[in-house]
């Protein structure tokens, strides 16, 4: 069951008034929404000095007596059977203290895969290392422990392994000739039909039907994926560099027979997760191999080993076909088109979900299909879907506005939907057209020429291009937080959320702050430790809304459980949790807000030490209700050598409505960070396989290019900052939206500077040519 | 093998493989240098070696004996303020995560004591100008070895826009 049907499931509960349902149609915004003071301020990051004095500790650098050094060995073919293997000169080597393969591999049981249980993390259900049957070219075949990374690197590479190989499904222009309908897409259907849009399509006016092809990606955090653990007894202690600690705990308990209680995660700093940091092999064989041993392990994958066994955003062919008659409405959009899975993972990166929503096309066509392929299960990257679907949607639609002689931002808007175009629902909050307006207005969208080829510097052709971003608000379900109140007045918040650079330890201090009328240096925000209330997953920019709507369920506990203490005496005394907020280190009445009194004066009257409330959020029934979305316009402008075909990037402007901003220096580089991978998307970024035999070509930061310095020019981004009146804090996620759209508005740019359609990325120079 | 490490003189016994990251790292704890790729292809081990910046990965740490090493924990000199850069990188978010932020930090500062001396880069107009100026296309060419892959490059540059600009001439 997804966590989408969960929450489908939560809905009947509300329905029989079992949980409260704050954010829903007649519910009480949250005040705080509107409020002007911590919420929103351009606050340094609290982690700052921390991470400048490379004093933070990430997962691979915590101490622990006795370590041992990790190294796998990967298959070197796709499919097939391990039929001789020879580790006696490896197990001879100086400092081995462990060979592990599928011959001495404790039982465990296969992995859970993500959305199919609410704590599942798995990426893959593929049993790891309990036969002789090899699934895709960089299967780990072995894990070796030594006493130093350099003799675990050496000896690894004694070990001799014979396969005996089995057709595999390598290629994706060959797996394309055959496709299957996945059962769902995270939780949606995998096709929608409304009326009739091939049959509106050849009839229009106006039309485009474009194919587009995006590769595969890979995450690339600095940060390698990197363990250090240790068992004590039967109890799993992991400081794992993960975007979901109660995930991982649940699974690793559920791979080894044990209880949930018997894994302890830690992962207060990651160094960049994008989707990539989940349960994959290496976390699940370094513990085996710890357990048999009875070593504690530090695995640290190599760069290629994470190219190996840890999978990216998959490929995708994709076609978008756009009808309209000659005032600009369109009468059919269609986006179909497939992407290479696995077998084993379920992960269909959900391209079709951006022309679900984004435009009021009178007949709608979406259907999404999948190549399986055998290959390292595929994951979510940034964006998974929106940022590749966006690509394709929104050429076509610019293509759709060359055809017809119209301004790009025109045609949008002339189709911007009252309602949710496939759902029906009333949108809860969005202000596209006014983030065209101001993107359109700062960046000088009116000097762009329509004529392609019409600007030009020397060798350099000169071209603007735009386009929409969008992605889903999403709050997950199963969060609670916890606030402990002490005689000092100060107050700390804990639950198990991550930290991976998004700026969540100090957006969630201010919240909190400002939630309690205290100033930020009197409250700590407890987070990435499974000791914790449980925190639900950094993934699908949902962690921010969680994470808040659990705070505030916490809070009305708190405010409760406080009121209970007052006594007789107090200014506060008989006033309800409803007519109550915090002012001033305590509480005041609403209505009187001069009838106050300080949280050290409550807990000193009471004789109370402390003071605990924890909660959890109630169920995210708001996005069952409302079209939930966050949206954005993209604004690019490149210069192309007409010698070489180099594409440089020379402005750019992300212009977002994403509810209320909650720290305009963190969001700012939010906003930043995903154009940029954007910019990679666009332009250079792709995973290249061997078609023949299933093997990474580039698995490395040499030859995977990502942005670097001299990429980047000085990005702007501006927002709306209106609240969503239907989300806590009025706020959405927004570590995704910015890579979605960049891809489109830079191939835009480039068709703008060029007259070249480039419809498969990246845009390559020899494309250009 | 001696060294002298954050201006402490230490000695090391390693295995000659060990790379400068790793003897930094395993052997000594000094957990501030980072490791992404192993292959100089990030930037995130960037140390300062007699004041020039390297990529400890690629370096056997035997090669620099006796040499003097300053790491991200050096760069304050021991005392509890942080350097100028460290303080601009916050003020100006020029991380997310930060692990890349040591590499950017001791790199940016190896690449400013270059700007000083008028060493040229790749993209220098005049390599017989006498004082280099730092702007837009300097700064970013000459950083383009450290990878920031959350994307802090902008807030990363007018750290050390800012840091430049107030070091006096």
């Amino acid at each position: 069951m997804t966590s989408i049907q969960d929450a489908a499931q939560s809905l009947l509960k509300t329905a029989i008034g079992l949980v409260p349902a704050r954010w829903l149609p007649g519910g009480s915004p949250d005040p705080l929404m509107q409020k002007h003071g911590l919420i929103g301020a351009p606050v340094s990051r609290l982690d700052g000095a921390l991470k400048v004095r490379g004093k933070a500790r990430f997962a691979a650098e915590v101490p622990m007596q006795g370590l041992t050094y990790a190294a796998l060995l990967h298959s070197t073919v796709a499919r097939g059977r391990i039929v001789a293997l020879d580790i006696s000169a490896a197990e001879a080597a100086p400092g081995v203290v462990f060979v592990m393969t599928y011959r001495n591999a404790p039982r465990m049981a296969s992995p859970a895969l993500m959305n199919t249980k609410p704590k599942a993390a798995g990426t893959s259900n593929l049993p790891v290392m309990q036969d002789a049957e090899i699934h895709w070219n960089g299967e780990p075949v072995a894990v070796l422990l030594a006493d130093t990374q350099e003799q675990a690197d050496h000896a690894v590479t004694l070990i001799r392994v014979t396969y005996e190989t089995a057709p595999a499904i390598t290629d994706f222009d060959a797996a394309k000739g055959s496709t299957r309908v996945p059962a769902n897409i995270l939780g949606e259907p995998p096709s929608i039909e409304r009326g009739n849009a091939e049959a509106t399509l050849v009839q229009a006016a106006f039309q485009v039907d474009c194919t587009y092809a995006t590769p595969a990606h890979n995450h690339n955090a600095i940060e390698l994926h990197a363990a250090t653990l240790a068992w004590e007894g039967d109890k799993l202690i992991l400081h794992d560099a993960t975007q979901m600690v109660n995930n991982v705990a649940w699974t690793l308990s559920q791979i080894f027979g044990i209880k949930e209680e018997q894994v302890h995660v830690r992962s207060p700093y990651v160094g960049g997760g994008f989707g990539g940091k989940s349960l994959w092999n290496h976390q699940i064989l370094a513990a085996a191999a710890s357990r048999v041993s009875g070593r504690p392990v530090r695995i640290m994958l190599p760069r290629e080993g994470v190219f190996r066994s840890v999978g990216g955003r998959t490929m995708t062919e994709q076609r978008v076909a756009l009808g309209a008659r000659s005032d600009g409405k369109l009468t059919a959009l269609i986006h179909t088109g497939t992407a290479a899975m696995t077998p084993h993972n379920e992960c269909p990166e959900q391209f079709s979900f951006p022309a679900r929503h984004l435009y009021a096309a009178e007949n709608i066509m979406i259907a999404q299909r999948v190549a399986d392929m055998n290959i390292v299960a595929n994951t979510f990257m940034r964006a998974p879907g929106e940022s590749i679907g966006t690509f394709a949607l929104e050429c076509a639609m610019d293509e759709l506005a060359e055809a017809m002689q119209i301004d790009p931002i025109e045609l949008r808007r002339r189709n911007e939907p009252a309602k949710d175009p496939t759902s029906g629902n009333e949108f809860s909050s969005r202000h596209l057209t006014e983030a065209y307006g101001r993107g359109a207005e700062q960046f000088g969208w009116e000097k762009r020429s329509a004529t392609p080829g019409a600007r030009r510097d020397g060798e350099w052709l000169i071209g603007m291009g735009m386009a929409t971003a969008t992605y889903p608000y999403y709050r997950m379900p199963g969060g609670a937080a916890r606030i402990r109140l002490t005689a000092d007045g100060r107050a700390t918040v804990s639950t198990a959320a991550h930290e991976m650079g998004m700026g969540t330890a100090t957006v969630q201090t201010q919240h909190i702050a400002e939630r309690l009328g205290l100033a930020m240096d009197q409250v700590v925000f407890e987070h990435g430790d499974t000791a914790l209330p449980p925190g639900s997953m950094a993934g699908g920019s949902s962690q921010t809304a969680s994470i808040a709507a659990a705070i505030i369920a916490a809070h009305d506990a708190f405010k409760a459980a406080l009121l209970k203490l007052v006594g007789n005496d107090s200014p506060l005394a008989g006033l309800k949790p409803d007519a109550v907020e915090a002012r001033d280190g305590g509480l005041c009445s609403s209505e009187e807000p001069d009838k106050h009194e300080t949280y050290v004066s409550i807990l000193r009257r009471a004789g109370r030490e402390e003071l605990v409330a924890e909660a959890s959020a109630p169920p995210p029934l708001e996005a069952q209700e409302f079209s939930m979305h966050s949206y954005g316009a993209q604004f690019c402008e490149v210069r192309v050598s007409e010698i070489t075909g180099e594409v440089r990037v020379s402005r750019f402007l992300g212009s977002f409505d994403c509810g209320r901003i909650l720290n305009a220096k963190t969001a700012a580089s939010q906003f930043r960070g995903g154009i940029i991978m954007g910019l990679g998307l666009a332009l250079m970024e792709e995973t290249h396989r061997d078609p023949r035999t299933g093997r990474i070509m580039n698995p490395s930061l040499a030859e995977y290019h990502v942005p670097v310095h001299m990429d980047v020019p000085k990005i702007d981004v501006i927002w709306t900052d209106i609240p969503d009146p239907h989300s806590p804090l009025g706020a959405h996620g927004i570590g995704e939206i910015g890579i979605t759209g960049v891809g489109a508005a830079v191939a835009n740019a480039v068709y703008n500077a060029t007259g070249k359609r480039i419809r498969k990325l990246p845009i390559s120079l020899d494309k250009l040519l | 093998m001696h060294y002298i490490i954050n201006a402490q003189p230490m000695d090391v016994i390693a295995d000659p493989r060990t790379s400068l990251l790793d003897m930094l790292r395993d052997n000594l704890g000094l957990m501030g240098t980072k490791k992404g790729c192993n292959q100089g292809a990030c930037g995130a081990c960037t140390v300062l070696v007699d004041g020039e910046r390297i990529n400890a990965c690629l370096a056997l740490a035997v090669q620099y004996e006796g040499r003097e090493i300053t790491t991200v924990e050096g760069l304050s000199g021991g005392s509890d303020a942080l350097h100028p850069l460290q303080s601009a990188f916050i003020e100006h978010d020029g991380f997310q995560c930060g692990y890349c932020t040591p590499g950017q930090l001791c790199s940016a500062i190896g690449m400013l004591g270059k700007i000083e001396r008028g060493v040229p880069s790749a993209v220098t107009a005049d390599l017989s100008a006498e004082t280099m100026a730092l702007d837009h296309d300097e700064l970013r060419e000459r950083m383009s070895g450290n990878l920031c892959r959350c994307g802090a490059y902008n807030g990363i540059a007018e750290a050390i826009t800012k840091v430049h600009a107030k070091v006096p001439a």
